[in-house]
């Protein structure tokens, strides 16, 4: 029982992430709106880049900029002062790269408006059902 | 990094998530992902990532925020699910 | 759709709850993420680049290239959603609404008599109007000089604080967005055109990828900024400072017009005349 709660304890934050994964996942799957879906794809990259910046967490450090200023002389810079600062740069392409994915997939959204009416997943397929036979 | 606060704003975020995919009316669910933008900036900032809340702050809580507004104001407003 | 979705969603997540239970323990020094390459980037990057933002200098300088790339993707969102909504044939709407300033009386014309009545007294408003509002109008010409001004000091400071290209860009886009939301589209049109913007999106690219050029011109490899010491007079840690920042200006560039030209073909759905 002691060795649960301690690997629950140390692993808590973890598990809520993956929960975030798990909620924008669903939405992706099993919401019929399109903006829904558009919403559960970014709550799922924005889950994943929380599961990278945890990673790079470390145990009384600083944020990583160096000490720098008037009054202080440059000490050595030790490592193990300063958080990880790796995955915060492959992270911050990732926001970059969300925000483009949603500016296209909400262009793609008002396009398919336009021509369906609907932005309802299956009206538009019983719209391109009622099509396609005809065209064949 | 205090564990009584990284724990009260991971649950807000959890509660952020689940009601954007959930209400009915698509303007609230884009001020409702407005605000798990933010929560999830706060929650960075408390890691120690500054750069990456200072990037979601101004993307995720601002300009995507209006984008799916403007969206929105171009397709319909109310859905059935 | 909802019980095989909840099936997955449960499979998916208990796999990788069982893959958590190999991970080192939260915020351990010795964690594999922190051991092979990062210790030399927090201990190096002051010294060789005199750059103290860690993340910044390793963005912009030790990982050049895929910042490189990065805003090439932003570039190409941009025209991505340039191609697919944007109509240019003007199709003119069969009335104009316009307000009369001094009264604040709005006026519908069906068919509409050209010259168009656009003097100073008669402002044109969108088809859907909303009523004239003067606490928003004056609130946000307060504040889009000074968010312009917090943007380009965001951009400047990315070497001594948390900041750097992509937000000062961002933060700049936003400041038009806000004009052109409080305002009318076409007076934000009027300021800030689609063609400016669309050239801007190149020009930024262009800046962040003439720098590796310029390095290859000088004889070293690409996006190497200590080559550009023998342009700016200094030694090669202060060309790499500088060429950091050229970076940051053109990263900065680019992302503000693809913000502004999003928000443009997102609101008037391609037409680029009246929107939010």
């Amino acid at each position: 029982m002691n060795a649960l709660l301690t690997l629950i304890v140390s692993r808590a934050n973890y598990w809520m992430t993956i929960a975030l994964m798990m909620v924008g996942l669903y939405a992706m799957i099993a919401r019929k709106n399109l903006v829904k879906k558009i919403i559960g794809m970014n709550i799922l990259q924005t889950a994943v880049i929380l599961f990278f910046i945890s990673i790079g967490a470390k145990k009384d450090a600083t944020i990583p900029i160096v000490r720098h200023g008037a009054g202080i002389h440059n000490h050595a810079v030790q490592a193990a002062d300063y958080i990880n600062p790796l995955p915060h740069v492959l992270m911050l392409t990732a926001i970059v790269v969300a925000v483009s994915t949603l500016g296209v997939a909400l262009a793609l959204a008002i396009r398919i408006f336009q021509q369906y009416q609907t932005l309802e997943e299956d009206e538009i397929l019983a719209q391109l059902q009622d099509k396609a036979p005809g065209k064949e | 990094m205090i564990w009584q606060i990284e724990f009260v704003v991971l649950l807000m975020v959890l509660i952020c998530g689940i009601g954007a995919i959930t209400v009915k009316d698509l303007l609230g669910a884009a001020i409702l992902f407005g605000a798990y933008s933010f929560m999830m900036c706060l929650l960075w900032a408390i890691m120690g990532a500054v750069d990456v809340a200072f990037t979601e702050a101004s993307v995720g809580a601002g300009v995507s925020t209006v984008l799916f507004v403007a969206a929105v104001f171009r397709t319909s407003r109310r859905t059935s699910d | 759709m909802k019980t095989p979705a909840i099936l997955i969603v449960f499979v998916f997540g208990s796999l990788l709850v069982l893959s958590t239970l190999d991970f080192p323990p939260w915020g351990d020094p010795a964690a594999p993420a922190s051991v092979h390459v990062s210790p030399h980037y927090i201990e190096q990057a002051m010294a060789e680049t005199s750059v103290p933002n860690i993340v910044t200098a390793v963005l912009a300088d030790y990982r050049g290239y895929d910042t490189l790339f990065e805003t090439i993707v932003i570039f190409t969102a941009g025209v991505a959603c340039l191609f697919l909504l944007r109509i240019f044939r003007r199709i003119e709407p069969e009335s104009r609404m316009y307000r009369h300033i001094p009264t604040g009386i709005t006026l519908r014309i069906t068919k509409p008599v050209s010259p168009p009545l656009e003097t100073a007294e008669f402002e044109r408003i969108d088809l859907m109007w909303v009523p004239y509002d003067l606490v928003v109008k004056t609130a946000c010409r307060l504040i889009v000089p000074f968010s312009q001004l917090f943007a380009l000091y965001v951009i400047a400071h990315g070497h001594h604080s948390p900041g750097g290209g992509f937000q000062g860009g961002v933060i700049l886009g936003a400041s038009i967005i806000l004009y052109a939301i409080s305002n009318n589209m076409r007076a934000s049109l009027v300021r800030f055109n689609e063609k400016l913007a669309v050239l801007l999106c190149g020009l930024g690219v262009l800046i962040y990828a003439g720098t590796g050029a310029a390095a290859i011109l000088l004889g070293a490899n690409y996006l190497d900024y200590g080559a550009l010491s023998e342009i700016l007079g200094a030694d090669a840690i202060a060309a790499r400072s500088f060429g950091i920042l050229m970076v940051e200006i053109g990263v900065g560039i680019t992302v503000m017009a693809v913000m502004v030209h999003l928000y443009y073909s997102l609101a008037s759905a391609g037409r680029h005349d009246e929107g939010l």
